[in-house]
């Protein structure tokens, strides 16, 4: 008996037992105090959809071997500078959405590419490196948020001058994928096009973990030294790698703008890689192996115990913000817990 | 027990999970005697250092069986530390020095003298003493002299040449004053000749002084230079203790390799002989740490099994990474009268070599990743194969990714659940199969197989070399097989490179006598046989 427990915990991952437990009981404590059930399995659903991109961005960089990608932020100052200037050139609706991806792209390429070749030179500390990358990145964009002309007048502080803390997208493409074929189901709310933008994106990277250079980019981060000896060249893997992260950070920062109906600038992109990098942790990825269930378990999860407990603990314990402190105890803890796996025995 | 001797070794015995390494040696050293320790790669040498030095691998492993004393005394060393204070040093094959250091700080350390001063006197403690540098100078310069060597004592370590370090690691040694018996690990390994000449005449002026010297080596002419008696042990079993006075290198040497060999039947042996040249390699140089590769050349015939041998660290390992571009290469490699670019592992892949490595689980599997995975991804990688093909864009193939592994499975007999078990939860002889299956989808012409028998179980090595042999023979492929095991390469190989030095020493044919076999492992055969006999 203990034995099939035991085996069970090692094949299911610890944490994830924990974190799953954890989501159980507050979901039944959630009914117990009174909560409204659906509009929060809403809330779970959308902020489902809303992060998911984010955290698939860890996919390619953990598989090409630098890591979770702490330097998140690169992705998404890309992706927020791409909305920026698509709103700059008056785009709207459908084509701002698009247009802000598009505009964005050649940003997050060329920064993913620099990026890559430069955690080429200092192999083994990516993770440490990437985290003071990411800070450093959002720090220079606060200038340059201030200092880059643009003139959109919602866009920019009416007084003085430089873009504002938080644009807001309703005049624009607020919600364009959540209420695409949107339908609602026993008080259930499924933003549909926001659910199949994120899956959409799931399967292609799928796809290109299954192409060949996909399986060259998982070699390269499985066993460097094994990759070289298959005629494989690591560094350009990991560049691959990086770039498709950047990449995928920037597109998920737009679909996250939708969503939420704002860009954030400024300080608020500093810490988005933590909460990506523990919720596809929770979903059993380490910082060596990672796959699009591991994405999709993780996301869930993690967002869906954030959204229940927030309320649940705001109606246990009237003061102070303690889900804020739950989630940074939760996120923090778990991306604690997977670094010190990291490199440990067979 | 008499007093007369400062080491006695007897009836020692060692066991590593069931495998006997050391099987009742017996080894006795006087004062003042120069004892040489003569074996292969395996034979059991570092095993018995290890025994008398109390290293922790021994003890955690169930220490060993028998008796050590030192000057009739019975001890029980329990650690390193201990084995220094009964006056056993050791002086090591890597040299253990500070580089930031001086001379005197190198041997000193940890061993400094000390003076007084205020603040000692004051808190009654050692460690607010001052270094007697003075002192600690003068005694630097004692152990310097003693081995003739000329360098000032407050020079600093780094910059030296090597030959020195190894005379500052016996200085630190001879330095203690109670050392009796001092350990020599292949001393001379990376000496140049001059510089080991120096070395054995010092180790002969300390004998003089009455220290007991245990002196490991691979080298027959030191052995006959220096010591005053050998020992040699073969796969753990003293064979054989002669004065030198009794003995001669070909003696040595036919002792150190000595086994029963089956030589197999080579009846097609003359056909082969005229066959074209697959591969020459002209004036390889490979910088492989560890195992160099200093200018080789040879040319293997299509269809044959080569064997490349000799001891470790001599750079046989070296070739076949060199061949495959894995570590920094110079020289000509041509394949079928094409020449090779150098340096480029895709390229050796591509023109048909293929390579089982000896590092079997650091570069031989992705030992997360399924068998099937593991077998087809090098030829997805440089052939293209199992790839479905959507203009720009193209998938793996899953389906003949999974015929071709069971496929392999089958003819290589490899025992697993299925195609999608992972290769880490495989034993070793099954992991190598893998390793070879993966090298066998690429359709080499040319199969270069790395040690392919270590760490793997005795019914699992007869498998594989079988199979090499069976390639060999029915699909007619050309082998380079690179192996410690001597045995091994004279059951199964048409011809044997023994490489000394980062040099091919000599070819031999399986059937040649186990002298020539030592000889040349020893790097011996030149001086005996004169150039013109290989």
């Amino acid at each position: 008996m203990t034995e099939s427990i035991k085996e069970f915990t090692s094949k299911f991952g610890l944490p994830r037992l924990i974190i799953t437990g954890f989501f159980i009981l507050i979901c039944i404590i959630s009914v117990f105090v009174g909560l409204p059930f659906d509009s929060m399995l809403s809330d779970i659903i959308r902020r489902f959809g809303m992060y998911g991109i984010l955290v698939l961005a860890m996919v390619p960089a953990i598989q090409s071997g630098i890591g979770p990608n702490f330097a998140l932020p690169l992705g998404i100052l890309c992706g927020l500078l791409g909305g920026m200037i698509s709103m700059e050139l008056g785009f709207v609706d459908a084509m701002g959405f698009w247009s802000a991806i598009i505009i964005s792209l050649p940003f997050a390429i060329i920064t993913g590419w620099l990026y890559g070749l430069m955690l080429n030179k200092i192999k083994g500390s990516e993770m440490l490196v990437a985290t003071y990358m990411g800070f450093s990145a959002v720090a220079f964009m606060c200038i340059m948020w201030i200092l880059l002309p643009f003139k959109h007048p919602e866009m920019v502080w009416p007084i003085g001058r430089g873009l504002r803390v938080t644009v807001s997208l309703d005049s624009t493409y607020a919600q364009i994928l959540n209420k695409f074929w949107a339908f609602e189901i026993g008080g259930v709310n499924i933003p549909t096009g926001l659910l199949l933008f994120f899956l959409g994106s799931c399967l292609v990277v799928w796809l290109f973990t299954r192409s060949k250079i996909g399986i060259a980019m998982k070699a390269a981060g499985d066993n460097p030294k094994f990759a070289v000896a298959s005629g494989i060249n690591v560094d350009r893997c990991r560049i691959i790698g990086t770039t498709l992260s950047t990449i995928l950070g920037a597109l998920g920062i737009i679909v996250y703008a939708q969503s939420f109906g704002f860009f954030q600038l400024y300080m608020a992109p500093q810490f988005m890689a933590f909460g990506a990098v523990a919720a596809i942790l929770i979903g059993g990825a380490s910082a060596k192996r990672a796959k699009i269930s591991h994405v999709i378990l993780g996301v869930f999860l993690f967002q869906g115990m954030l959204t229940v407990a927030l309320p649940v603990a705001n109606e246990l314990i009237k003061e102070g913000s303690l889900s804020e402190v739950l989630r940074f105890i939760v996120q923090n803890g778990i991306i604690l817990y997977a670094l010190t796996q990291v490199g440990g025995g067979e | 027990m008499q007093e007369e001797y400062t080491l006695q070794m007897e009836n020692i015995e060692k066991e590593y999970f069931g495998n006997r390494v050391l099987k009742g040696v017996n080894i006795s050293v006087k004062p003042g005697e120069i004892h040489a320790l003569l074996g292969e790669n395996g034979a059991g040498k570092s095993t018995l250092m290890n025994i008398l030095f109390g290293m922790p691998v021994i003890h955690s492993t169930g220490g060993f069986g028998g008796e050590v004393s030192i000057c009739g005394e019975k001890i029980n060393i329990q650690s390193p530390k201990e084995a220094m204070e009964k006056g056993i040093g050791m002086v090591h094959q890597e040299f253990m020095l500070i580089p930031g250091f001086t001379l005197t700080e190198n041997i000193k350390l940890n061993r400094e003298r000390l003076k007084g001063n205020i603040i000692s006197r004051l808190f009654k403690k050692d460690s607010h003493k001052f270094l007697d540098y003075k002192e600690m100078n003068r005694d630097s310069r004692r152990s310097l002299d003693m081995l003739g060597i000329g360098i000032e004592e407050w020079v600093t370590v780094a910059g030296l040449p090597v030959g020195y370090m190894q005379f500052i690691e016996i200085a630190r040694e001879i330095d203690k004053s109670n050392i009796k018996i001092l350990v020599f690990d292949e001393p001379t390994a990376v000496l140049a000749e001059s510089e080991a000449n120096n070395l054995l005449k010092a180790m002969k002026k300390l004998a003089k002084t009455g220290i007991a010297i245990l002196f490991i080596t691979h080298r027959l002419d030191e052995v006959m230079y220096a010591a005053d008696n050998v020992t040699i042990l073969r796969d753990g079993e003293l064979v054989a203790t002669r004065k030198k006075e009794d003995t001669n290198v070909l003696e040595l040497a036919e002792l150190m390799v000595g086994r029963k060999v089956e030589v197999s039947n080579k009846a097609e042996e003359e056909s082969r002989k005229h066959k074209e040249v697959m591969l020459s390699i002209k004036g390889l140089k490979v910088n492989m740490p560890g195992e160099e590769v200093k200018g080789i050349d040879l040319d293997i015939r299509n269809g044959e099994i080569i064997g490349i041998g000799g001891l470790a660290g001599q750079g046989k390992i070296g070739i076949a990474n060199g061949l495959m571009g894995l570590y920094e290469t110079t020289g000509e490699i041509i394949l079928r009268g094409e020449k090779l670019k150098l340096n480029d592992t895709k390229e050796s892949l591509t023109k048909g070599l293929a390579f089982v490595s000896e590092d079997r689980r650091g570069v031989g599997l992705l030992l997360e990743s399924s068998i099937e995975h593991n077998v087809t991804i090098t030829a997805l990688q440089i052939k293209g194969k199992f790839l479905n093909r959507y203009g720009i864009f193209n998938q793996i193939d899953s389906k003949k990714i999974r015929e071709h592994s069971l496929k392999m499975i089958e003819d290589l007999d490899i025992r697993c659940t299925d195609p999608q078990q992972l290769t880490k939860r495989l034993s070793g002889g099954n992991q190598q199969k893998v390793c070879i299956a993966r090298a066998l989808t690429l359709q080499p012409d040319v199969l270069l197989v790395s040690e392919p028998t270590r760490g793997i179980d005795i019914g699992a090595k007869k498998l594989v070399l079988d199979l090499l042999v069976q390639l060999n023979k029915e699909l007619g492929m050309t082998i380079i097989m690179t192996s410690s095991e001597l045995a091994e390469l004279r059951s199964i190989c048409d011809r044997i490179a023994i490489i000394t030095e980062g040099r091919v020493e000599g070819i031999l044919r399986p059937g040649d006598s186990d002298r020539d076999f030592g000889l040349m492992m020893a790097g011996e055969y030149h001086k005996i046989h004169g150039k013109e006999a290989i």
